[in-house]
Parts: C-alpha cells; sequence; structure tokens
C-alpha cells in the first residue's frame, strides 16, 4: 500500500471511532500544553531573575564581611564576624589595578522628617561612585560630591517615592531634611529605578558614607561594591581584593568576595534545571497519553480482527499492517500535540497580557522538545499493537464469531 | 492451475494433535468449477485456507500456476494472494466503514494502482455488479445479497485467476443465494477457477466437481458430465 493510501486508510478509521479519537487527542493535548507552559514559565522567571541581576551593574564584586565556607550559599546578611569591614579597608582596594572604582555601602533604618511629615527610611551610606558602581540615574539636582570619603558632610539623595511623600508637589532641592538626630540637605533626587531584587531603590536616601557611620554609630560596613575594570579582571581584582584583605586582618580571610557573574550563574543554573526538571514532570503526562494511545491501539487491534484478516487475505503484507495502525498511533500523537501547541501559545499570550514580567509567547524550544517528545511517545507506544496486528493469524482473525 | 501433493495439516489442541488434513491430493484444471463438500470438521475450510495461503501445510507440497509455493515466504504468499487469489466469505468481510466503492477499492489500494486507475476501476466492477447506485452506501445499508455482491466485486476487481468462497450463500436467504450463485457462475463463464465450500447439496450440484471431503481426506471425486 502506498504511503499516501495507508495516511487516508488510518484517518478514516480514526473518524469512524470519533469520540475515542477526541478523547486521546484531549489527552495528548494536555500534555503537550503542559510541557510546553511549565516550561515556558520557568523559563519567564529565570529570564525575570538574570534581568534582576544585571541591573545591579556589570562587573561587579560584591565584599561581606565575615566568610562561610558553603560554595554558591547565600552570604550572610549580618555577619556575627570577628573583624569589622572598614573604610580604610575599603580604601586599600583601590591599590589593586583591576579596581576601577569602588563603592562601601552602610546600609539602615531610621526615621526621615521634614516639617511635620515623618516616616520610615533605608539608609543607604555610601560614596559618590556609587552612583556609577550601581547604575543609578538622577532625577534632578546632583549625586554625593566626591571628596574625601572619611569626611562625612550633610548632602543627601532622596529616591522619588520619599520625595514626594516629603515635600509632595513643591521643591525639594536645597531643602533641609531630619535623619534621626542630624540634619541633611537635599542636593539630589533619584529616578524611578523600579525594584531591583526586592530593595526598592525609591524608599532609599543616600548620605555620604562617614555621616552614615556617625548616624548609626559603627564602623562596620555592610559591603564593599567593587567594580572591575573589565569583565576579563574580574577574576584578577577577586585575587586582589582576598589577598589586600587577609593582609590587613592580620593574615586571616575573614571576609567573603562574591562575583556578580558567580550569583547570577548560580541563580541561572539552579532556575534552569527547575525549569527542566518541572518540565520533566510534566512529561509524565505526555507518557500517560501515550499509554492511553496505546490502549486504545490494542482495543482496535482486537475490535478490528476481522478487518485485520481481511486485508492479509486480499494481500495485505505484515508491514502494511504494521504502517496502517502506526499511521493511526502518530495521526493521534501528532494532531494531539498540535493542539496542545496551540493552546500553550494561546494561554501563554493571555496570561503574558495579564501579568508583563512573564515574557510572551513559549520558548520555541519547548514547543519542538514537546512536539518531538509527544511523536516519540506515540509511535513508541503504537509499535506493540502494530506489532500484534501484523502477527494475527488470518485464518484465525476471519474466524466466524 | 492446482496441484497438491501429500498435503497435510495438523493441529496441536491441548495436548492432542488434530489431522486437518491427511495425505491430500488434488489437482484442479484452470477455469474448473469446484464444490467442496462435507461435514463439519471434515477439514475442507482448511483446504480452502491451504488453497488461498492463509494456512501453511505442515506437510506436502502446494504448486499453484506452476510455482511451488509452499516454499515463499510471507511477503511473497502476500503477493500471490494480491494477484491471482479473491476471496469470499460466509460473513462478507466488509469493512463497516467504508462505502461500497471504498470496500472494493481496498485490493486495488494493497496493490498499488494508482488512484485514477482504482477509480476507473471501481466504477466498471460496480456497473458489472448492479451496484452503481449503491457506491456510497456503507455495508450497515445494505441488504444481505447485497453485501454478498460488493464482497464478490471486491474479490475479483484485481481480475485473479482463483476464486475461493467460503459457504457465499450460508447467511443468505434462498431466492437471494441463487442470485450470488449466478453471478459467481457468470464469472467461471467468464474463465475464472472456482471452489467454492458448501453445505447445501443444490449448489454443489450446480458445480462441474464435486469433492466430498471426511476426516481430512478426499473421500469422493465425481464430475458431471458437461
Amino acid at each position: 500500500m502506498r504511503a499516501a493510501d495507508q495516511f487516508a486508510f488510518a484517518v478514516q478509521s480514526l473518524l469512524a471511532t470519533r469520540m475515542r479519537t477526541l478523547l486521546i487527542l484531549l489527552a495528548m493535548a494536555i500534555g503537550t500544553a503542559g510541557v510546553v507552559l511549565l516550561t515556558w514559565l520557568g523559563e519567564s522567571g529565570r529570564r525575570y531573575v538574570v534581568e534582576q541581576f544585571s541591573a545591579l551593574g556589570t562587573n561587579l564584586v560584591i565584599v561581606f564581611p565575615g566568610r562561610t565556607e558553603t560554595v554558591g550559599g547565600a552570604p550572610p546578611l549580618l555577619g556575627e564576624t570577628a573583624r569589622d569591614l572598614t573604610l580604610d579597608d575599603a580604601l586599600a582596594l583601590q591599590r589593586s589595578e583591576a579596581v576601577r572604582r569602588l563603592a562601601p555601602v552602610i546600609v539602615g533604618n531610621v526615621a526621615l522628617s521634614h516639617g511635620s511629615r515623618e516616616r520610615d527610611a533605608t539608609v543607604l551610606g555610601s560614596t559618590a561612585d556609587l552612583m556609577t558602581v550601581r547604575h543609578l540615574e538622577l532625577g534632578s539636582g546632583v549625586f554625593l560630591p566626591a571628596g574625601d570619603p572619611r569626611r562625612g558632610g550633610a548632602e543627601c539623595v532622596l529616591g522619588p517615592t520619599l520625595r514626594r511623600e516629603l515635600f509632595g508637589a513643591a521643591p525639594a532641592l536645597g531643602e533641609w531634611v531630619r535623619l534621626g538626630d542630624r540634619r541633611f540637605r537635599v542636593v539630589g533626587v533619584l529616578s524611578s529605578a523600579g525594584r531591583s531584587l526586592g530593595t526598592d531603590l525609591d524608599e532609599m536616601v543616600v548620605i555620604p558614607v562617614a555621616s552614615a557611620q556617625a548616624l548609626f554609630d559603627t564602623a562596620g560596613l555592610f559591603r564593599i561594591l567593587v567594580e572591575a575594570t573589565d569583565r576579563d579582571a574580574v577574576a584578577r581584582c577577586v585575587a586582589d581584593t582576598e589577598r589586600i584583605m587577609q593582609q590587613r586582618h592580620e593574615g586571616e580571610l575573614d571576609v567573603t568576595v562574591v562575583t556578580q557573574e558567580a550569583v547570577l550563574s548560580t541563580f541561572d543554573g539552579i532556575l534552569r534545571a527547575l525549569t527542566l526538571a518541572v518540565a520533566g514532570i510534566a512529561a509524565i503526562s505526555l507518557v500517560v497519553a501515550g499509554i492511553l494511545i496505546m490502549n486504545v491501539m490494542v482495543v482496535a487491534v482486537t475490535q478490528r480482527r476481522a478487518e485485520i484478516g481481511l486485508l492479509k487475505a486480499l494481500g495485505a503484507g505484515a508491514p502494511t499492517i504494521r504502517a496502517v495502525f502506526l499511521w493511526e498511533a502518530l495521526l493521534l500523537a501528532a494532531a494531539g500535540a498540535g493542539t496542545g501547541l496551540l493552546l500553550a501559545e494561546a494561554v501563554s499570550r493571555i496570561a503574558a497580557n495579564a501579568a508583563p514580567a512573564l515574557t510572551s509567547g513559549t520558548p520555541p524550544w519547548a514547543a519542538l522538545a514537546a512536539l518531538v517528545v509527544a511523536l516519540t511517545i506515540g509511535v513508541g507506544f503504537g509499535v506493540a499493537p502494530a506489532r500484534r496486528a501484523a502477527r494475527l493469524d488470518p485464518v484465525q482473525a476471519l474466524a466466524r464469531h | 492451475m492446482i496441484e497438491l501433493r501429500s498435503v497435510q495439516r495438523e493441529f496441536h489442541v491441548g495436548g492432542q494433535t488434530v489431522h486437518a488434513l491427511r495425505d491430500v491430493d488434488l489437482d484442479i484444471a484452470r477455469g474448473d468449477y469446484v464444490a467442496l463438500m462435507g461435514p463439519s470438521g471434515s477439514g475442507k475450510s482448511t483446504l480452502l485456507n491451504v488453497l488461498g495461503l492463509l494456512d501453511r501445510p505442515t506437510a506436502g507440497h502446494y504448486r499453484l500456476a506452476g510455482e511451488d509455493v509452499t516454499s515463499f515466504d510471507d511477503r511473497q504468499q502476500a503477493e500471490v494472494r494480491r494477484r491471482r487469489i479473491g476471496f469470499v466469505f460466509q460473513s462478507f468481510h466488509l469493512v463497516p466503514r467504508l462505502s461500497t466503492a471504498q470496500n472494493v477499492a481496498l485490493p486495488l489500494l494493497l496493490a498499488e494502482v494508482s488512484r485514477k486507475e482504482r477509480s476507473r476501476r471501481v466504477q466498471a466492477q460496480l456497473l458489472a455488479f448492479g451496484l452503481a447506485d449503491r457506491a456510497a452506501h456503507r455495508p450497515d445499508e445494505l441488504s444481505g445479497g447485497q453485501r454478498q455482491r460488493v464482497a464478490i466485486a471486491r474479490a475479483t476487481v484485481t481480475r485473479p485467476e482463483l476464486l475461493l468462497a467460503d459457504e457465499p450463500t450460508g447467511n443468505l436467504d434462498r431466492k437471494t443465494g441463487d442470485e450470488v450463485v449466478k453471478v459467481l457462475e457468470a464469472l467461471h463463464h467468464d474463465g475464472l477457477t472456482l471452489v467454492i465450500v458448501t453445505h447445501d447439496p443444490d449448489l454443489g450440484a450446480r458445480a462441474h466437481r464435486r469433492l466430498r471431503m471426511q476426516d481430512g481426506r478426499i473421500v469422493a471425486d465425481d464430475r458431471r458430465a458437461r
């Protein structure tokens, strides 16, 4: 029998059992759509995180006080460390030629007030270089003045939300605000940067690092953000940082040095693995659909014994019988998978409209992979029933029931 | 046309050996009209299946049109069935989801005849069997006699040399049975070799040659004078 005729014959027999065919198509479609949609969700999440990290700045090396030996783990946020990370430590890092610029950072919460308005604000004590290192943008005014970081000025830069809440429509530049028991003059306002990995820059106030040390009465830094001269210098920058820190801390390496890239690739790897794991779990439903296909084919072979016997009597060889049944399995799988892909595409587009963080459209590789898996499963589970049909003894198959 | 030499066919059923055919020697000439008769279990259906290459003899040789078909593999036997042999069954064995025309076209499909040629030959066949106005009907919309006519049209659409019929009138009333027999006899008249398995003595009496079987042996072989 020619392939085109086998195909038409298979279509006809699928149409003859419409209800059964539709149910199998549904199972296959749901399985395929599940694989594609879960992959798409995982991939969207991964991209979101990667973008967030990239927004933090490039070629970034971060120094934390304290040291944990767990590779790739989250650094201690409030390190109980023997030795603080000091401003002098930070300034000493500038000796490395792999360092382009750096920004020491102190973080704390304190009440911010202007006139009668008051609210809690996150204070970021740093230097003028924070602006470049952290990729900040100014909405108006200037950033912290460059100069000796050990000298604490009374300048502050407000996040746009704080500025609005404190001043409303009134001009903020040049005004004095109170942070705890100290007064600062607003020299600039940041432009809205949105959330970045949980820190809302819009609700921060940036002041000189020495002023923050005085405000919080601490010499210890929260961290040091170091920008390497370029991508290739990152490794050298890490080595230099560790060496300098060890020298300054009496030979003990009690700081943790992380590169932006390491954190990024760790998250990237974890999320990629999660995506694949979830897609793998969804693929189980494809296997179930495959077993349904096998079930239906086995039933079809039993019900169509007489027809198989007849085809043999009319001169169909075993390969022809096998081919006809395999076409049926392949058609079921293909039509089901095709429906599933369309379904997944539609759902992802609708969802992406509602939640912009999700990428619009399913990843093509996921659709392709789901299709290939679905077809392989369909044909794979079709082989056994098709062989069974081909092996039927025509005399018995034709025997009167 | 057909030469059977010491053909045996044994079945193993529940540890016992059943001899369905014992040492059958048989020659059937081209264009003959043979009725195969005998009680149930006498081996006549097995003989028909062996003649139709649906069953392989346990021992012995079968030459069909000069070829020793017992030595053929499955693929070659399928090819011989496709080219030379047509089957008609008691229960018709029409494919229920296919129309009359599609049922008749099945052997041409298997013989990989082109679509155009297929439709031409199916049309001619339907006309010849008086089924032209039933071309689009499905088997369940046809009467018993019509169904058997469709089955015969299907069996002969490839112009086989040998037509094997297993109780072709067994499921039909006398009148429609007679019509079907007339159709078969017309085909025989055109040169087809006809072998019919039947219980019906009247049908047997019409054949040119009657083979009576008992316990796997041909016990009587009488030829009506032409």
